[in-house]
């Protein structure tokens, strides 16, 4: 059964919020769910972008208290 | 109180040194109990097996004898913890004896996982042990020529690194006499030249300038070595004469096998650094899963403050501060140029040009690093 995954990258400039998504993305299951907590407002472009690049896919966008929440799924 | 460090690198000397030195009177006076577990008699200098790649450092120079850093008091013994029974308060070792703990301080670091790329620890370089850094080195030497390209795993310990020996690359091709016969090429997981996005609007235009050529999204999936060709998950190929790798890490295996985090990173409150639902076990440096760099100064960082909390909780009974996610990275540029980066939780870094004087300052820095451990830096 296909899990949801919370990445908390909220304040981190290094390695940031992607890197911490593709280092989490190996070790999960296909369809599985992940949402990035991110406080850097250009994870709402550059995350989308390699998902759509690497055949992942984008599930959707919210913004709380200047936290972005990127939900995205594992495809492959 | 009985505190228990299970690790000896970077992290857990200095953690272990500063609570010698604030519990001294506690330790004399048998109140206070500080036992400290590592792998090895030998104390690692990390950072120099960048040097080391590159013939800049010399294998001694990297090592020091683990007793000899550490502060009188602290009741070191090399028997690494095969089981943490958390719920006990107590780990047993690997020769069999059992310790039990009031605080429990886990410090085990992080290991290059090449393996987890099919190809990629058969045909690429790195320089993240002793062995392959050496390996490298020779490798380097008998290079005549041709496309050498960086590739980069996720997560990696030192995030400067990828740069750093892209630098180093081109001023040593340089000093041979043949940076003309080299097309340096360096490829990097996300959008840009570096996760820090003023690190990158720095390194880029440098790239340019070097004529090393760059590609960004670019995260490995296999390597052909027959055909001397790098896969990525995005789907390109890139081509290569002589693979350079700055690998993927895991946290260490006893950490897996006894479930205590995904992937050997164990899930830790930011600030805190206690372990998510344990309030007397702590963790340090590579073997948390914070969402910041895997660095020897993040390791120190935190053992600095985890060391005022410590002894806090023995003296009034409570900690006294948080962790604010501080990290600083010296960058190399090339043989003689450098800069840093510096960066908490709230604030980005804002490295400015490299100059001679910080990579002296860095070059010292890796002989004050024997003080730095000691917990005197």
């Amino acid at each position: 059964m296909a899990q949801k995954h919370i990445v908390d990258a909220r304040g981190s400039f290094c390695p940031g919020p992607l890197m911490e998504l593709i280092a989490q993305l190996k070790s999960a299951a296909v369809g599985d769910e992940f949402e990035v907590l991110s406080t850097d407002k250009g994870s709402v472009n550059d995350i989308p972008e390699w998902v759509n690049k690497v055949g992942h896919a984008y599930v959707g966008t919210t913004e709380a208290d200047g936290v972005w929440h990127v939900t995205i799924r594992k495809m492959k | 109180m009985r505190i228990l460090i299970v690790g000896g690198g970077m992290g857990g000397t200095i953690l272990g040194n500063n609570l010698a030195r604030r519990l001294a009177g506690e330790m004399r006076g048998g109140k206070v109990k500080l036992t400290m577990l590592s792998a090895s008699d030998k104390h690692m200098y990390q950072p120099g097996l960048l040097y080391l790649a590159v013939g800049r450092m010399t294998p001694d120079e990297l090592y020091r004898d683990q007793a000899s850093l550490l502060e009188p008091g602290i009741d070191f013994h090399v028997d690494p913890v095969e089981t943490f029974e958390l719920d006990k308060n107590q780990v047993k070792t690997k020769g069999g004896r059992t310790h039990a703990y009031d605080t429990l301080v886990i410090a085990t670091g992080s290991r290059p996982m090449p393996q987890s790329i099919p190809g990629l620890a058969e045909n690429a370089e790195m320089f993240y042990t002793e062995e392959t850094a050496l390996k490298m080195f020779k490798r380097l030497q008998s290079f005549e020529g041709g496309r050498v390209v960086v590739c980069v795993g996720v997560p990696h310990k030192c995030p400067m690194a990828p740069l750093e020996i892209t630098f180093m690359l081109h001023d040593y091709f340089k000093d041979r006499g043949m940076r003309d016969k080299v097309q340096l090429h360096y490829t990097y997981p996300i959008g840009r030249t570096h996760s820090l996005e003023n690190v990158a609007k720095w390194a880029t235009p440098e790239f340019e300038r070097l004529g090393i050529t760059y590609e960004t999204f670019f995260n490995m999936k296999e390597v052909d070595g027959q055909k001397k060709v790098l896969r990525s998950e995005e789907g390109n190929e890139c081509k290569y004469d002589l693979l350079i790798t700055i690998p993927s890490h895991k946290g260490m295996e006893v950490i897996e096998k006894n479930g205590l985090g995904q992937n050997g990173f164990i899930p830790t409150h930011r600030h805190r650094l206690n372990m998510e639902g344990r309030n007397n076990v702590f963790v340090l440096g590579d073997t948390t899963n914070l969402p910041i760099s895997k660095a020897g100064s993040t390791a120190h960082f935190e053992a600095e403050a985890l060391g005022e909390n410590i002894a806090a909780m023995v003296k009034l009974g409570a900690p006294v501060r948080d962790y604010d996610g501080k990290v600083f990275c010296f960058i190399e540029a090339g043989k003689d140029r450098a800069t840093y980066a510096m960066f908490d939780y709230q604030n980005p870094p804002d490295p400015k040009a490299p100059t001679r004087a910080v990579h002296w300052f860095k070059t010292a820095y890796n002989k004050l690093y024997w003080i730095s451990a000691r917990g005197l830096l």
